[in-house]
């Protein structure tokens, strides 16, 4: 009996995520053993016409990570929908737009702007890339650029979430064995639209450090603290610190070791809008009530946006600049 | 998006359509929005849309009623006013019916529309808009069952004044315990410091004496003097309170009240309390002479024995001739747990400190008196026994100049109005006019004598021959204007600097004496005895009552009341009718037995809680407490007023307000979304 397929796609990504699929070690070999790889650009060689030629719903998995940026992202998108029995959108990007989605507070004249005329950049004919470009060999196409990144359950109907930016390679890896015994018939698989991969809680249900009651009256940034403890909650030490409003998964890596939680994780069990939470939880210890003192709260946030809706911006209630969504086709 | 093709469930939603008179039908086109639920609601369950001139009438509820028996209503939208006028109204006529009270929602069209908005079109857009929010809203609320709670009998009064002494009075009459606790060594409050009271004149002592001693001897009022109440804990019905007792160093049990101690105490000290610091008191000493309860209390600041670093004197307790010796030097604070039901706030008010106004000179001009001071020395018990006199002791004013709203109606001090001090520096005119023949002025913003036979005194007073000049003072001193003024007037005469406003000139009036009609302010600690009680106050300091004119006695938290000037400055008859009106509130209370609390509430969904304390310190009713063993934040249900502070607060979620859900929030706001694109631009 042939072995069921296995698919990895990468649309918008840094490629995080594949290696965190390599860093399960020799994990990997299992996933050698018991499926057969149709589709990995990051590891082996494959033309989308391959993929193209498959049969519906031939590949029984595809872990799909990156956000939709370009009309090829699109394509893939759907292509890969139509040939899988399950779709995962793997890694932050893919559920919820990750760093790339914070483009979206910039409609994509200003990106270009950014990107290809900012003062470091020697660009003396302003040239900019083109859908398509006449050359002596004919016509060079290029997939455009969407007016905002959308995540992949806004392009396409998904079947599982694994936040994490990127998963943390534990987690891949235990999901990779439930999915060896749903093949071999010793497991049932979740049920639809289930997060894999992650806790129901927050990251502060697994940090270490020590929790009071909280009182916030200055935000710092970490380089401006003079000194750290190692036992007491960062929030509490003035750090803004992502972790009440991200969920659990990831061992609360970055906490204990004294860096704030940034939140890639990604929103709650049932939180519509992580930033929002977010904002409205700091903005509730804030003790601060003359304009002075509410200054010097929101000084300690240079970059609100980043700071509340680093990862989750694409698919937040808000999702883009007004101005990249009208854009929008 | 809601999708319009698809009925939602085979709910059957009435809506109704308030008139309010013209208050919602002048600016909303009610008509129009009945037909707009009727029919581009039908299919989201609207089986019925009628409009009404007044819903909450009884025709109007029993339109309601009716329908729900005919039409099988299995919910219900009232477009009306705010829920927090009718809300349960509209509930009752549910229940009544047979339909869980809490399927029916209000959508507030006048408070919200009708009264904020002058262009019909877009009000009554607006109106469709909100109807739709509240249909798709009702269509996700659980029918919820009333939180059943039992009542303590037990009854905690805070503050041993008139208005206090008074509910305890009514508590304790209808035959249930009280306990009534006062800060000070005495009952009596400020009544006990006045002389007269206004505009009768009977004296105050006689009137709330015999109400003092009664309090003292109930049996049913457990009195704790020299104590404040340290922590309230619980809920209606259900409190625990911690009363710190401070230690009087007199032994209560023993002591007969004799008196002894205090005659024979060496010690001197001016009495800036009670006797407003124109008087003196001993080391051990009575607050005054008709004290509840009959016992001293000593005050080891002056004490010599705790001077003298516990060594010397000890006259008191060699003279004490109770056995066993009455005086206990080692008398430590303690601290009693009772459980008490209902709570009684009548904690009073504080006198503006006139220092804080320099170009009025009290403090610096000896002869600048408080109306306060002016009591004392009224008082036949008083340290001048009676006679006004000036600071020297002995000289008696040929002129007394008395200035009103000192502190009060001043946009630097307090904006309010003390309400008193009118009628206060009215009787004081009197009392000086006819104990030292003085000529009299009193310098006024505006005169207001509201209350009953208030205005006959103030006419009273006007032929008593007692001069007004209408005019805020300026300022008052001691230093004349030229030579001629100088020699014209006596050394040490004061000053009055007032524009008289009704004759358009600058006046400057010598008089002997000013008396600064000080205002009244919240107690210097309303905000954290409000904490302690679970109780707002206003940015002012006043306590804040659950409706200024419906509900003037109740608090945002149930089983808290307030009397007296606790809420904000009142005379006192007033303060005597909200002691009786808080005590109705409670005895209605404990009556009832057990108590039906309101469902919405929140809940944490323990596995999904981190414990990561966020919540912890915002609960204004201290419902939330922190396992710390299993690393979860607990809701006390029965504590929780559903104010929704920590539902938002949650990071994680994790925190559900019943009767605020996601899903029911959501739904509103697609039900608003849905029609927002037929509202009209507003300009």
């Amino acid at each position: 009996m042939s072995k069921p397929k296995f698919a990895m796609y990468w649309a918008a990504s840094c490629g995080g995520c594949e290696i965190a699929v390599l860093n399960i070690d020799e994990k990997v070999l299992d996933l050698d053993a018991n499926f057969d790889v149709a589709f990995w650009p990051a590891a082996m060689d494959a033309k989308y016409k391959d993929v193209e030629a498959m049969e519906d719903e031939s590949i029984l998995v595809t872990l799909f990570n990156g956000s939709i940026r370009t009309d090829e992202n699109e394509h893939l998108a759907k292509l890969l929908r139509r040939k899988s029995k399950i779709l995962v959108a793997f890694g932050s990007c893919a559920n919820e737009g990750c760093i790339p989605g914070l483009a979206n507070l910039s409609p994509r004249e200003q990106i270009f702007e950014r990107a290809y005329e900012s003062p470091s950049t020697e660009n003396p004919n302003h040239l900019r890339p083109q859908a398509a470009c006449q050359v002596p060999e004919g016509t060079l196409t290029l997939p455009p650029l969407q007016a905002v990144i959308r995540t992949l359950d806004q392009v396409v109907e998904v079947d599982y979430h694994v936040p994490g930016c990127p998963p943390e390679s534990h987690q891949i890896a235990a999901i990779l064995d439930v999915l060896i015994q749903v093949v071999k018939g010793e497991a049932e698989l979740p049920p639809k639209g289930a997060v894999l991969g992650a806790g129901n809680s927050t990251v502060c249900d697994e940090c270490a450090r020590k929790r009071d009651v909280k009182v916030i009256d200055k935000l710092s940034r970490i380089q401006e603290l003079p000194q750290l403890n190692t036992t007491d909650c960062l929030l509490e030490q003035g750090l803004l610190c992502a972790g009440p409003a991200t969920r659990s998964g990831c061992n609360s890596r970055c906490p204990n070791v004294g860096a704030p939680c940034i939140g890639c994780y990604g929103a709650a069990p049932g939180v519509l809008d992580q930033g929002a939470r977010l904002m409205t939880a700091i903005a509730s210890v804030v003790d601060a009530n003359e304009p002075e003192a509410i200054d010097r709260v929101l000084n300690g946030i240079p970059d609100p946006a980043g700071s509340f809706y680093r990862f989750s911006l694409a698919h937040s209630l808000l999702r883009a600049n007004r101005e990249a969504l009208a854009e929008e086709p | 998006m809601t999708d319009n093709s698809k009925p939602e469930s085979q709910e059957r939603i009435g809506v109704y359509v308030c008139h309010c008179g013209t208050n919602i039908a002048g600016v909303v086109d009610v008509e129009s929005v009945a037909r707009f639920a009727a029919e581009d609601l039908k299919d989201r369950g609207v089986v019925l849309a009628r409009d009404y001139t007044f819903m909450c009438s009884v025709a109007g509820q029993e339109l309601i009623e009716q329908d729900i028996h005919e039409q099988q209503l299995t919910r219900v939208v009232v477009a009306a006013c705010s829920p927090h006028l009718h809300e349960k109204t509209f509930r009752g006529v549910c229940e009544r019916s047979g339909v869980n009270p809490y399927l029916s929602e209000m959508a507030s069209i006048r408070e919200h529309v009708a009264w904020v908005h002058t262009d019909k079109a877009a009000a009554t857009a607006k109106a469709k808009a909100i109807v739709s929010g509240t249909v798709e809203r009702v269509l996700k609320n659980d029918p919820l069952e009333a939180i059943r709670v039992p009542i303590d009998a037990q009854t905690l009064v805070v503050g041993g004044g008139i208005a206090g002494i008074q509910a305890a009075l009514e508590v304790a009459e209808a035959g249930y315990e009280v306990v009534l606790v006062e800060r000070e060594a005495s009952l009596g409050g400020h009544m006990a410091q006045f002389d007269k009271t206004f505009p009768t004149l009977d004296c105050a002592a006689c009137i709330l004496t015999p109400k003092m001693a009664a309090a003292g001897s109930h049996p049913k009022i457990h009195l704790f003097t020299w104590s404040e109440v340290e922590k309230v804990e619980g809920f209606v019905g259900n409190y625990t309170v911690t009363v710190k007792k401070k230690p009087r160093y007199v032994d209560e049990d023993v002591c007969t009240g004799c008196g002894i101690c205090v005659e024979k105490c060496p010690v001197l000290v001016v009495d800036d309390k009670f006797e407003a610091g124109i008087g003196y008191r001993k080391a051990i000493y009575w607050p005054f002479a008709q004290a509840v309860p009959n016992l001293p209390v000593l005050d080891p600041d002056t004490c010599t024995y705790y001077v003298g670093g516990k060594g010397g004197c000890k006259a008191c307790e060699k003279f004490c001739p109770t056995v066993p010796n009455s005086i206990k030097f080692d008398q430590k604070e303690e601290r009693v747990t009772l459980r008490v039901g209902n709570i009684v706030l009548a904690t009073g008010w504080d006198l503006f400190d006139a220092r804080r106004i320099p170009q009025y000179g009290y403090g610096r001009l000896p002869n600048v008196f408080t109306n306060l001071e002016l009591e004392r020395m009224c008082n036949a018990a008083g340290p001048t026994g009676g006679k006004v006199v000036m600071r020297d002791g002995k000289s008696t004013p040929e002129t007394v100049g008395i200035v009103h709203c000192v502190g009060s109606r001043d946009r630097t001090y307090n904006r309010h109005c003390s309400a008193i001090c009118c009628m206060q520096s009215l009787k004081t005119a009197h009392l000086v006019k006819e104990r030292t023949g003085a000529e009299v002025y009193n310098f006024y913003i505006d005169i207001r004598t509201p209350g009953k036979e208030y205005d006959e005194f103030y006419q009273r007073v006007l032929d008593d021959g007692i001069h007004f000049v209408r005019g805020k003072v300026a300022e008052i001193t001691d230093i004349p204007f030229d030579p001629a003024e100088a020699s014209r007037n006596g050394a040490g005469t004061l000053y009055v600097q007032v524009e008289d406003t009704l004759a358009g000139m600058q006046r400057r009036i010598p008089v002997d004496m000013v008396v600064l009609s000080a205002g009244l302010e919240p107690r210097r600690d309303s905000a954290e005895v409000g904490k302690t009680f679970g109780i707002a106050c206003s940015s002012n300091g006043w306590f804040i009552e659950k409706h200024a004119k419906m509900d003037p006695i109740a608090t945002m938290t149930e089983g808290v009341f307030i009397a007296g000037c606790a809420a904000g400055p009142k005379d006192i008859p007033a303060s005597v009718s909200q002691g009786s009106a808080a005590a109705a509130r409670v005895l209605n209370y404990i009556r009832q037995g057990e108590l039906a609390l309101e469902p919405v509430r929140a809940s944490v969904l323990a596995e999904q809680c981190s414990g990561c304390r966020l919540c912890n310190g915002l609960c204004p009713f201290n419902a939330i407490s922190f396992d710390a063993a299993r690393k979860v934040t607990e809701i006390n249900a029965a504590l929780c007023q559903g104010c929704g502070t920590c539902v938002a607060a949650c990071p994680a979620g994790a925190i559900q307000g019943t009767g605020f859900s996601n899903a029911q929030l959501f739904a509103q706001i697609e039900g608003l979304l849905r029609d927002f694109s037929r509202v009209p631009e507003v300009v």
